[in-house]
């Protein structure tokens, strides 16, 4: 059975750009364009991994991830955060949130591939 | 999708992000805007950052990491957002958008004013923040950092070793480990991926059932592992949970399968001491701290609007729509007309339900139109760059002031205008508006304003560019038409054929090229333009005050409303918005003129006859207007002109078809259409009839067809 993907990020030009690489690996990817909109599609899908982008309007990834956590059902479903901060404090922020891991953009899309792999059970 | 399309995409985003950076930033500038609006701000140059690192567009990612790095300063309000810093971020924006459009273009920007810019930004950031960016200024995926370490090992296994090192790692997680996701058993399934793998484990802090509690973390391993692989590589396994756990990884010696017992290498475990040492304080325990702070932060975000839902449709799609609509309203006419020769009555049945079937239609074309208009927004909001960046060349205060952004127009003319803009905006900055000394000694404030209206105005949108600059100064422009050989020494001109002399080809009136308008486009180039559009446009200048160029477009390229007329034999439309009214001159209102030109008195008033027959060629010369009908016009400068036509058929919407292509531009034709019968019929382009008609008959007494 493939993956089941959700992933969240305001830009458009990434979330294609995740979708067409991980659809290209045999996932199944769904997207959202924001924190609300995650929540939402969220009570519809059951994700084996959530990719989150952390600056995005309305609520952000770090919200975004503490309210997925704040769920029964995805307490502990994989979170990945996607971003270009690749500052620490960033890293810890996202930690402290409930992250699973993160990636950094640019990422290439083998590794994105095999970071989701490694997360998801 | 292939990256090409990913490409478009990412360029198509690029240009709604700058625009909402642009925006964004003017609302700051302009003492608006609040936390939402910086983050918008910051936001947009996030994701231009992020797409061009996807797309290897390293320019642009430098750049735009600088500008992020100095805007989140101000977010974090380390920065005040004085006039200076957001000065500098306008300018910033500006180069981002240079940036973005060489990257679509595959050209270069010219490195001075990035790297002016960037320093500019760099004078923004605290010392240490900015040597800390340098180092970070490069994105690497984080997994490269490890590949150092070898280097220190290599030297205790001696010479390279053939064959696979062992590897001994001892894991403990805590609970924290698996509250993030994570999974014991993920990891070990990767580390079996690298090599040879066994496990064992230590069940020793394992407590009695009852006193267990589920989410606690009870079990440690360690684990020895034969593989090819780096450290670097087995480290990367536990990136994510290298903080929620107690492990190390330590080269077992060479050949050292007989040890049984794990004994890390000292060497080994001393870094990574340290590194626990730190790690503790990163601990997240304080959950409760945290949460709150941030539900508060999210709270309002979550009540700032909802962009409205919106549909993103190939344009291909929306051009054959267009197309089918149009062929929709020719056939809707054509049945029309054929109820109508079937000589039904116009109360029956049928023609009832084929008047509501053109309202329909009607509806049905509008809603369509309606899909390709756009706000011209984004096209002033353009302009205010075009201004900041005319002040900078020339030296001059100025300030746009915008109104009507809200106007829509087609997508078409939209684009098509921003040309031709740009070239009147710079233009109204460096001709238009005096130098702040000159303006100060002639009573006026030292900053100058240029006015950019839109607004509808019977069934075109008008666009107005008003400067209160020093007006067209009219003797140096009819000086330089005469040393330009454009006119006769002794050529009598009124103030506005003057004026209009600027439109002409080959006209420039900076007497030296300067650096800003003088690219080698004149106001020529400007006419043809708009002309290509299907508007018009004219100009009123008064001296000391300013000048007002008024551009007047149609809000679609499809259609028009028009008169149908009949002159000598053929059919012609006539477009509407060109005729003021329409009159049946008696022959005492018809006044001969010296050289066979003619004018009709209308209220007061003597207007030039055009006799469009006679200029076209349909017909000889119509003598008397008895059985004639006359059609006041009125061209956009406000001269009106009486056109004589034989009759009047219909009043009627038209489809444009486009001559262009086929025939080149026909002098007083606009168009072509097909009318309900199946005929071709001409649209006529009243401005230049008249313009041709008057010209050629009126040469010494022009200044008359002026008066009217």
């Amino acid at each position: 059975m493939s993956l089941k993907i959700l992933a969240v990020d305001d830009s458009r030009t990434m979330r294609i750009l995740i979708q067409s690489a991980l659809s290209e690996a045999g996932f199944e990817v769904d997207v959202a364009e924001d924190g609300v909109h995650g929540l939402e599609v969220l009570g519809g899908i059951a994700p084996d991994v959530i990719i989150t982008d952390i600056n995005m309007p309305r609520m952000d990834g770090f919200g975004f991830i503490e309210a997925v956590r704040a769920t029964e059902k995805n307490r502990t479903t994989p979170i990945l955060t996607l971003t270009t901060e690749s500052a620490p404090e960033m890293k810890a922020r996202a930690r402290n949130a409930g992250a699973t891991g993160w990636i950094v953009k640019p990422f290439d899309k083998e590794k994105l591939v095999s970071v989701i792999r490694r997360v998801a059970a | 999708m292939s990256m090409d399309d990913l490409r478009v995409t990412f360029f198509q985003e690029c240009e709604e992000l700058l625009e909402a950076l642009e925006f964004g930033l003017l609302e700051i500038n302009e003492g608006g805007g609040d936390d939402d609006t910086l983050n918008a701000v910051f936001r947009a140059v996030h994701s231009i950052k992020g797409g061009a690192g996807a797309f290897g567009l390293d320019d642009l990612v430098r750049f735009a990491h600088k500008f992020e790095t100095t805007l989140d300063e101000v977010r974090a309000g380390r920065l005040e957002n004085a006039p200076a810093v957001l000065k500098t971020f306008l300018r910033s924006s500006d180069i981002l958008a240079d940036l973005v459009r060489a990257a679509q273009e595959g050209t270069e920007v010219p490195p001075g004013p990035v790297e002016e810019v960037l320093a500019e930004l760099e004078t923004h950031l605290p010392t240490e923040e900015a040597a800390e960016d340098e180092e970070e200024d490069d994105f690497q995926p984080l997994g490269l950092d490890f590949d150092f370490d070898l280097g220190g090992d290599d030297d205790d296994a001696g010479p390279p070793v053939s064959g696979p090192d062992v590897w001994t790692i001892a894991f403990k997680p805590r609970r924290t480990l698996y509250e993030r996701g994570n999974e014991t058993v993920l990891l070990f399934r990767a580390l079996a991926e690298l090599g040879e793998l066994s496990v064992t484990c230590d069940e020793s802090a394992l407590p009695a059932l009852d006193a267990m509690e589920p989410g606690e973390a009870y079990l440690g391993w360690t684990a020895r592992l034969a593989t090819e692989a780096e450290e670097g590589d087995i480290r990367e396994i536990f990136e994510f949970v290298e903080d929620d756990c107690d492990l190390t990884i330590a080269l077992a010696a060479p050949e050292a399968e007989a040890e049984p017992e794990p004994t890390p290498e000292p060497v080994e475990i001393e870094p990574l001491a340290a590194l626990e040492a730190e790690a503790p304080p990163a601990e997240p325990e304080p959950a409760a701290e945290p949460e709150p702070a941030r539900a508060e932060a999210v709270a309002p975000k979550a009540k700032a609007e909802a962009p409205k839902a919106t549909v993103r449709v190939e344009l291909d799609r929306v051009e054959r729509l267009i197309n089918l609509v149009g062929e929709l309203v020719i056939n809707q006419s054509v049945l029309s007309q054929q109820v109508f020769d079937a000589g039904i009555a116009a109360n029956s049945e049928v023609a009832t339900t084929i008047d509501v079937f053109k309202q329909l239609t009607r509806d049905i074309q509008e809603g369509v139109m309606a899909i390709r208009a756009q706000p011209v927004k984004s096209l002033f909001q353009r302009m205010s760059r075009i201004v900041r960046e005319a002040s900078g060349a020339t030296g001059k205060t100025v300030r746009l002031v915008t109104e009507g952004e809200n106007t829509e127009v087609d997508k078409t003319v939209v684009e098509r205008l921003s040309d031709p803009l740009t070239h009147m905006i710079r233009n109204s900055v460096d001709h238009g508006l005096e130098s702040p000394e000159k303006r100060e000694a002639a009573g006026k404030p030292a900053e100058g304003i240029v006015h950019l209206s839109a607004q509808h105005r019977s069934g075109r949108v008008v666009i107005e560019i008003t400067d209160d600059g020093a007006g067209i100064d009219r003797p140096r422009v009819r000086q330089i038409a005469v040393e330009k050989g454009l006119i006769a020494e002794d050529a009598v001109l009124s103030d506005s054929e003057i004026d209009n002399l600027l439109f002409m080809p080959g006209f420039s009136t900076a007497s030296e090229v300067s650096n800003l308008s003088g690219r080698g486009v004149g106001m020529d180039v400007v006419k043809r333009a708009i002309q290509s559009l299907g508007g018009r446009i004219s100009i009123v200048s008064e001296p000391g005050k300013g000048s007002t160029f008024t551009i007047s477009l149609p809000l679609t390229l499809a259609v028009l409303d028009g008169i149908v007329v009949e002159i000598g034999e053929e059919t012609t439309v006539i477009p509407l918005t060109n005729v003021v009214e329409t009159l049946k001159p008696t022959a005492e209102q018809l006044h001969s003129m010296g050289n066979g030109a003619r004018v009709v008195r209308v209220r007061g008033d003597f207007v030039p006859v055009v006799d469009v027959g006679y200029e076209l060629g349909f017909r000889d010369k119509a003598e008397g207007l008895d059985d004639k009908v006359v059609l006041l016009t009125e061209s956009e400068g406000g001269s009106r002109s009486a056109l004589v036509i034989d009759a009047i058929q219909d009043q009627r919407q038209v489809v444009i078809k486009g001559l262009q292509d086929n025939y080149g531009t026909v002098h007083g034709v606009a168009a072509a259409t097909i009318l309900g019968d199946g005929r071709i019929a001409l649209i006529l382009d009243v401005d230049s009839l008249v313009a041709s008609a008057t010209k050629t008959k009126t040469d010494p007494d022009h200044s008359l067809a002026m008066a009217g």
